[in-house]
């Protein structure tokens, strides 16, 4: 029990440390999930359900969402922007 | 500062900062021992108390309710926030052509999920007096079932069920809903947020009084939030390009 | 031994040092906004550590009797209020930082030093 708990929390601040260190955004969007993840099985661990749950859902889920729905955002103006300059031309 | 500096100036403070907050952990409670009275009280009485089976939803929605109105009311914001900076002022209609192309197995898959996530998010939603979960955890199941059909390049479906008013009266209702319900406890007597309905048997789905009422109008108001927010970032996406500034 | 007692709370700070050496030295807008959700996280190791008991069970009691001995139920009540500001705040920011790259253009944090009007 003792070894699992140490152990989970190591692979937590490996994974956190990895997420910080992803220059490219969109591979970033994916170790966020994966910290997520790795957050609510701790979360289990620590016999705390409720937030589990919660996590899984926000951290896990949503949060990379949002932020994978704002760089399409970002993209698809972009390419509206090249598109219409190079139309000037 | 340039960005060699901010990381020396970084380095610097973080090794004191370090030091003393690990001197002061010495002080917390060991690893696995904690000693603090209120946890082993709520946890005795809450069951006698309240007629709830899960003692942390308790909390949140009853012994600790108004905390969790302002928390709402932070979300609430914050949708009105994304919308106020991001929604178009000339929205266009139409939708974009059906692009990418996705298999039919992916389409017919994500078509599948839909109904199923939308049964778990009700049942999470409805049951948070008695398992884990509650009105949050269910509102964003649901929320993600509706992205489901955005997944499955059903764009016209997706921008006629989002973009619907309704969606808005349905977060205002929700979030409304759980403040009528404390002003409801003023007009029986007794104090804002207080839990005066009948509180049944613990383990029935209609127990606990208002907890199952506030979780059922949080989970509505939640739902609606995340739906608002992801059809407003996909809003130029959507209608086929936006205005370019 | 000490350092066993004290390896959550060292976790909860490395991950808060994390957050912040991410937030200084980022050079994409995006990136800084994920690295501050990544210090909110080190807030919810800090708490669960507080609350733990080894050997005890999770607070519903469901299938339980009300006697048993549950790790805190307080401060998960607190955690869960946690994780929702983290999603509002992250979608606040991500809005803001969609608008930048709308007025500028650049995402990148050293050309953005100048307020412009």
């Amino acid at each position: 029990m003792k070894i699992a708990g140490s152990l989970l929390l190591m692979l937590i601040a490996i994974s956190g440390f990895v997420v910080v260190r992803t220059r490219n955004v969109t591979a970033q969007i994916l170790a966020l999930s994966f910290y997520g993840l790795i957050l609510a099985v701790m979360f289990f661990f620590f016999q705390a359900p409720d937030v589990a749950l919660s996590q899984i859902v926000v951290g896990a889920v949503a949060l990379p969402l949002m932020v994978m729905l704002a760089i399409a955002r970002m993209q698809n103006r972009d390419r509206l922007r090249e598109r219409s300059r190079s139309r000037e031309r | 500062m340039s960005a060699k500096c901010r990381l020396i100036v970084f380095c610097l403070s973080a090794i004191p900062f370090a030091i003393v907050y690990l001197a002061a952990a010495k002080n917390l409670p060991p690893w696995g021992h904690y000693r603090g009275p209120y946890g082993d009280v709520i946890s005795s009485l809450s069951v006698y108390e309240r007629h709830t089976t899960d003692v942390v939803n308790a909390i949140d929605y009853d012994y600790r309710g108004f905390d969790t109105l302002g928390e709402e009311y932070i979300l609430f914001a914050s949708v009105l926030g994304v919308m106020l900076l991001l929604r178009d002022p000339n929205p266009k209609s139409g939708t974009a052509d059906e692009g990418q192309g996705l298999s039919k197995t992916v389409k017919f898959g994500s078509a599948a999920c839909f109904g199923l996530l939308l049964i778990f998010g009700f049942y999470i939603c409805t049951h948070g007096q008695l398992t884990p979960g509650g009105g949050f955890q269910g509102g964003v199941i649901i929320a993600t079932a509706f992205m489901l059909i955005y997944i499955a390049e059903n764009l016209k479906s997706f921008k006629a069920i989002t973009s619907h008013p309704l969606m808005e009266a349905l977060e205002a209702l929700g979030a409304g809903l759980y403040a009528v319900t404390g002003v409801s406890a003023l007009l029986v007597g007794a104090p804002f947020l207080t839990n005066w309905l009948p509180l049944g048997t613990a383990g029935d789905v209609f127990s606990s009084g208002t907890i199952a009422v506030i979780s059922a109008s949080v989970g509505l108001e939640v739902a609606a939030g995340f739906i608002l927010l992801s059809y407003t970032y996909l809003e130029d996406i959507i209608s086929g390009g936006g205005k370019v500034s | 031994m000490i350092a066993f007692n004290l390896i959550p709370y060292a976790v909860a700070a490395w991950i808060f040092l994390c957050g912040l050496y991410g937030i200084i030295t980022s050079k994409h807008l995006v990136h800084t906004v994920i690295s501050l959700a990544i210090m909110q996280t080190s807030t919810y190791i800090l708490l669960l550590a507080i609350g733990y008991r080894w050997n005890a069970v999770a607070p519903v009691f469901a299938d339980i009797s009300p006697g048993a001995v549950t790790v805190d139920p307080v401060v998960q009540a607190l955690m869960l209020t946690d994780v929702v500001v983290e999603a509002t705040v992250v979608a606040l920011l991500l809005a803001m930082v969609v608008k930048v790259h709308e007025k500028a253009g650049t995402l990148s944090p050293d050309d953005l030093k100048v307020m412009r009007g």
